[in-house]
């Protein structure tokens, strides 16, 4: 119990930096923050190679592979789409 | 179960280290010059914390990660390359239903792994995997329905049925029933896969009955939901990283989310559970009496050459017919007369708030011509000639003025107090809302009819000649 109130402590803190730090994103970029921070999610991979590392058994590595190629899939899209989208803004125009 | 007690110091340190990277990234993305580091300094944390995670001694064999890393890799780059920036919105959807899917199976297989193992998870672990569980399948769930919206695999029309909401009710009690008996009674894994079952279902309960046009705004929340599954699911396997992670995109989501409703002058709990769509619309779009009064491109081309200042409101319907290039060509042209042109950018223009932002940077439109409507509203009176291109709702004034229209106080462009407007549209159709736009009928507007990049190809070489 005592780890859960530890962890629950980061969990609520993290929320009030994240309020924090997004409230001053100019409309301009909510396109790019939304699809950013849906990379970021995509952390859950740590997590899915945790329990992939250890899996057993036919069902298991069925659901593994399902969970590591999901995340993967997240991280990888989720980062290189958003990068597509901020490589374009530049100051001045090309040509 | 995965090995969670006594994690190396080197491990937690990087996580740690990942935890800053990404608040330093979301930072970095308030300014359009750092954005780009902003994104990478995240993708760099990343990749840290999977590197630790894969060296920290915890993972005995790499076969399924092996696999599942390559295919994954694979998919999501070449989604990421191909996809057009038109089709950004569900593009978000399916990445953020993957990463709810991953989230939700990995609670799962942790509980699987601790039954085999003999393990009874104590219930401040189970209410945790059932939370994880229950939230990133609803998410994937709705996110694959918001794809399919988008993508117009399905109608975008609000899908029901008689009796949904009491079905919708009863799907919730079947959830919070295996819930209670995972965390209170040893339900075993055949809870689990019934606690699954309702959760997808709910999430495709949720997401079915709400309209095409207000996918951005499920979407966003959606987002904050894997967030927290992801955060849940740190929970489940006491893992830090993964909750500090999944809070920042909860609470980013959950913002975004209100932004995006305020915007659109709906309340959230009216986006999810009154479609305007579902059939008022129609009953508003009766006639404004008044005619309007068609021009020509040459007209118009004149207006605008002689213009001092020119303010352009993009809409959807000018990134669907792919006319941000022409526009910005038109923009030079005018610029080398000497004509002042300016972008105003309503929050919700596009399809979701910053989309049109993002359609006319790939156009090479530079941002510093961008404004938002609180910047720009106020230059309306000082400018010669508006030209709305594919907007429709978003310069309605109807919503300063008349009560009972359903977009009513909506936060408009105010281009009726312009000198000038020029409005280019295919037809007199009405907007999304299905609601009358005065401004047509206005003596000072006159419309421009026809596709609109066809519109803009003519008067960027009208422009040339006068």
């Amino acid at each position: 119990m005592a780890h859960l109130l530890s962890e629950l402590t980061v969990f609520i803190l993290a929320v009030f930096v994240g309020f924090e730090v997004i409230s001053k994103v100019p409309t301009l970029l909510h396109t790019p923050l939304m699809s950013g921070t849906n990379a970021i999610h995509g952390i859950v991979l740590v997590g899915a190679l945790l329990v992939a590392g250890v899996a057993h058994g036919p069902l298991e590595h069925v659901l593994a592979i399902a969970a590591v190629t999901l995340a993967t899939v997240n991280v990888v899209g989720g980062f290189l789409v958003t990068d597509r989208m901020l490589e374009m803004f530049k100051k001045k125009p090309q040509s | 179960m995965s090995e969670t007690i006594a994690a190396a110091p080197w491990i937690t340190l990087t996580y740690l280290v990942t935890g800053i990277c990404f608040i330093l990234g979301l930072k970095w993305l308030s300014s359009p010059s750092q954005a780009r580091q902003g994104n990478q300094i995240a993708a760099v944390g990343m990749v840290l914390a999977l590197l630790a995670t894969v060296f920290s001694g915890a993972i005995h064999t790499l076969g399924d990660i092996a696999v599942g890393v390559v295919v994954g890799a694979v998919l999501g780059a070449v989604g990421a390359r191909r996809v057009k920036m038109t089709a950004m919105p569900q593009m978000v959807a399916i990445f953020n239903g993957a990463g709810g899917g991953a989230a939700a199976l990995v609670s799962m297989m942790d509980f699987l792994q601790a039954e085999r193992g003999g393990v009874i998870l104590t219930p401040d672990v189970s209410v945790t995997v059932v939370l994880s569980t229950v939230i990133g399948s609803v998410s994937f769930a709705g996110s694959i329905i918001a794809f399919s919206k988008l993508q117009e695999i399905m109608s975008g029309r609000p899908v029901g049925f008689p009796g949904m909401r009491i079905f919708s009710v009863l799907v919730l009690l079947f959830i919070a029933t295996m819930a209670v008996l995972i965390v209170g009674f040893g339900g075993g894994d055949p809870a689990l896969y019934a606690l699954v079952a309702g959760a997808l279902a709910l999430g495709l309960l949720i997401v079915l009955p709400i309209g095409g046009a207000d996918m951005p705004v499920v979407i966003s929340l959606l987002n904050s939901f894997t967030g927290l599954a992801a955060a849940f699911t740190g929970f489940v396997l006491g893992n830090d990283v993964l909750i500090i992670s999944g809070a920042l995109v909860g609470a980013s989501g959950t913002l975004l989310t209100q932004l995006m409703s305020k915007a659109m002058n709906r309340s959230l709990l009216n986006v999810l559970f009154a479609g305007v769509g579902a059939g008022g619309g129609q009953a508003a779009a009766g006639t404004a009496g008044g005619s309007v009064r068609p021009t020509t491109v040459e007209d118009v081309a004149t207006m605008l050459a002689y213009a001092g200042q020119v303010i352009v409101v993009p809409g959807y319907g000018l990134a669907v017919a792919q006319a941000q290039h022409n526009v910005r060509e038109l923009a030079d042209a005018l610029e080398k007369r000497g004509v002042a042109v300016k972008y105003a950018i309503h929050p919700v223009a596009g399809r979701m708030p910053g989309h049109m932002n993002v359609l006319l940077a790939e156009a090479n439109v530079p941002y510093t011509q961008l404004y938002e409507m609180e910047q720009i509203n106020p230059e309306f009176p000082r400018t010669d000639v508006v030209l709305v291109i594919g907007a429709n709702d978003v310069v309605n004034p109807a919503a300063r003025t008349v009560r009972d229209s359903p977009i009513y106080g909506m936060p408009i462009l105010d281009v009726d107090k312009a000198k000038a407007i020029v409005v280019l549209k295919r037809s007199m159709r009405s907007g999304f809302a299905g609601v009358e736009n005065p401004v047509f009928y206005d003596p000072k507007c006159s419309m421009l009819f026809g596709d609109a990049k066809e519109s803009v190809v003519k008067l960027v070489s009208a422009v040339a000649k006068v």
